[in-house]
């Protein structure tokens, strides 16, 4: 052989160069990692700002009135960057950090756990099919047919029930992970499907043939052989679930049912803007705004990620 | 036909593989929503030998049971009835951990190169499989042995950690070769492994396969559609219509002397290289198409476009007898 060695490009490693090559893809990953610096770095704010997102500051308030921060915008200020809360005076920069903190862990905690029983019910439906997959399929349309916002809210105190008879303290504690066993019981049967059609076509492949010719087991076939097929459709799933996620447990606070005060969030912080969108408008545009650049920058990801795996599809 | 005995080729032959009254039928669609399903009678009392070392070609049009019966003998497929005895088992009914020990001897080689290998797996992980599967670790590793499987087939063996999609449709062909190859086995069905090749391809692949016979003395059923490949590759032929062997006789003889009517009309269809004896040579054309394998005629199931058929061949199914050199499976042969 001539010249340099002969170097395999994997099928990951093509997808990897067509994402570098898109700039929609270049801005919202940049836009995602920022927000996840922010919600790293919030200790940090911390220790520059002299103060915690939980401390109030009641010098910040107008004292004729009493709720109002002083200043323009929400009482935007060099020590406040983004204001103040009207009536408590928290500093809302820090807040916001935070609340990122909690909204991106349990969005991306609810995605993981989707994932992974969706992952596992297409796989065992799609492979098995017969009954089995009659009753899984069954299952996921049940689910689906939910209006799950409002089952969320319904089932939220009796799972928080459920927890605190086990002994786990009340509060947060008990809230945030029924908040995500309530999102991903919810968000599994979108997965669940796509990766049980992608089975259903691929195990009649000759490959997978080929596989069960040379005697190998079941295990196998669907961990070895189908599994590496689905990486692209489970990876485009999952990046267009979180911002789903997001939004959901966003809602889900904002309804009540989510992150109690003092932990900030994202939701919370609009629900608490609501009796001030009129005297403070800033307070409820900074939350939503975050939600909103958050959302975008990760479905548009979302929608580069499936452009790059599978270079075919148009749109 | 010889059931369980080892030897029965009146040349006296080892039979490696015995199939005897192999059928298949698949579940089609309800006839009604609370109907049962209607029976596809895809292979219906397939019978053959087939001797250690030799190459049998199994042709037929589509449809007519040729791959089921690939993959029945293969046992990726579980027969309704009959057996396949191979090497003196009767692997008929066997499940899937009986079927293990057994598997590394008998392998297959894919239609669609495309399909057969895995797209997300590199020619050395596809090779390998199946030496982990079965737990072989040969001398000097895996990855020497696997190596000097490619170099067997035609490849190059620094190719190792490449992906399928990097190579044409001929490599990968060699790539499944190699696979079907690794574990040594004793008796390998080609399905229809050179029809989805261009046709300067498929003259390599098949003399790659031929030469791999001689070298490893292994044991083919060729399943193919192309006459003139299956002339180039099989030294006995089997000729299948709906779901039943019509025809099997040696290649010289089943190609200048065919007994069955289809048969005949099948190779009155190979196209002549020769001009001149184009005019010389009679075309039989068929009327009609294959009938369904819901619901095959009675009697002889080529009754319907046989320029032959009489009053008997609707009533009575014709026996595979003995006539000559060839065994045929009509009231009327040739």
């Amino acid at each position: 052989m001539i010249g340099a060695p002969i170097q395999g490009r994997s099928p990951a490693r093509m997808a990897w160069d067509r994402i570098k090559k898109d700039r929609t893809a270049k801005i919202s990953a940049i836009t995602v990692a920022f927000i996840f610096l922010l919600a790293l770095a919030s200790p940090i704010f911390t220790w520059i700002l002299h103060t915690t997102p939980d401390q109030f500051h009641p010098e910040t308030l107008d004292p004729s009135f009493g709720t109002n921060p002083v200043g323009k915008l929400g009482g935007i200020s060099a020590q406040h960057w983004f204001g103040v809360e009207p009536r408590t005076g928290r500093d809302v920069f820090l807040r916001f950090a935070y609340g990122a903190r909690t909204s991106l862990s349990i969005a991306l905690s609810a995605t993981a756990l989707a994932t992974l029983i969706g992952v596992l019910v297409g796989l065992v439906s799609g492979f098995f099919g017969k009954t089995v997959d009659l009753v899984l399929t069954r299952t996921m349309e049940i689910i689906l047919a939910f209006p799950s916002i409002l089952f969320a809210l319904a089932v939220t105190p009796v799972l928080e029930n459920l927890l605190e008879s086990w002994g786990v303290p009340t509060g947060n504690a008990t809230r945030i992970p029924v908040m995500i066993v309530v999102l991903s019981m919810f968000g599994w049967p979108y997965i669940a499907r796509i990766v049980r059609g992608q089975v259903i076509s691929l195990r009649e492949k000759e490959f997978v043939e080929a596989a069960r010719s040379i005697g190998a087991s079941r295990t196998h076939l669907v961990f070895k052989e189908i599994l590496p097929n689905l990486w692209a459709p489970i990876l485009v799933t999952v990046a267009l679930n979180i911002p789903t996620m997001i939004t959901s447990e966003a809602a889900l606070t904002f309804l009540g049912a989510g992150v109690i005060d003092p932990t900030s969030d994202w939701g919370a912080m609009l629900l608490a803007s609501v009796p001030f969108y009129s005297v403070d408008p800033m307070y409820t545009f900074i939350p939503g705004f975050g939600l909103f650049i958050l959302v975008l920058a990760f479905n548009l990801l979302g929608d580069s990620v499936r452009d790059a795996l599978d270079p075919r599809s148009s749109r | 036909m010889s059931q369980n005995s080892k030897v029965g080729n009146d040349s006296g032959e080892e039979i490696i593989l015995s199939v005897s009254g192999l059928t298949k039928h698949f579940p089609g669609a309800k006839t009604s929503f609370f109907g049962k399903h209607e029976i596809v009678q895809a292979v219906d009392g397939v019978s053959f030998d087939v001797a250690a070392g030799e190459s049998l070609g199994l042709v037929g049009e589509s449809g007519c049971g040729k791959s089921t019966t690939g993959r029945l003998i293969t046992r990726l497929l579980e027969p309704t009835a009959g057996t396949v005895v191979f090497d003196g088992q009767d692997i008929s009914k066997l499940n899937n951990s009986e079927l293990r020990p057994i598997r590394s001897d008998l392998q297959m080689i894919f239609q669609d190169p495309y399909a057969s290998l895995n797209p997300r797996h590199t020619v050395g992980t596809i090779v390998s499989t199946p030496f982990k599967i079965n737990k072989v670790v040969p001398e000097g590793g895996v990855k020497k042995r696997v190596q000097e499987i490619l170099e067997i087939v035609g490849l190059n063996p620094e190719h190792y950690n490449r992906y399928p999609h990097e190579f044409s449709g001929g490599q990968r062909q060699r790539i499944g070769i190699a696979r079907a190859l690794a574990l040594r086995p004793k008796l390998i069905v080609a399905d229809e492994p050179v029809s989805a090749l261009d046709v300067s391809i498929q003259a390599q692949i098949i003399n790659l396969m031929k030469d791999l016979q001689k070298d490893f003395g292994l044991t083919f059923i060729f399943i193919a559609h192309d006459l003139a490949v299956v002339r180039h590759f099989a030294q006995r032929v089997a000729v299948m219509y709906l779901g039943n062997i019509v025809e099997i006789a040696d290649r010289d003889t089943l190609y200048s002397s065919p007994k069955h009517p289809y048969t005949k009309a099948l190779l009155s269809a190979v196209p002549e290289a020769d001009p001149d004896a184009v005019g010389a040579r009679e075309r039989i054309r068929l009327t009609g198409d294959v009938p369904n394998p819901i619901n095959p005629p009675s009697g002889c199931r080529f009754r319907t476009r046989c320029w032959k058929a009489q009053d008997i061949c609707a009533s009575s199914a014709p026996a595979l007898l003995q006539i000559g050199q060839t065994q045929v499976a009509c009231h009327f042969p040739e």
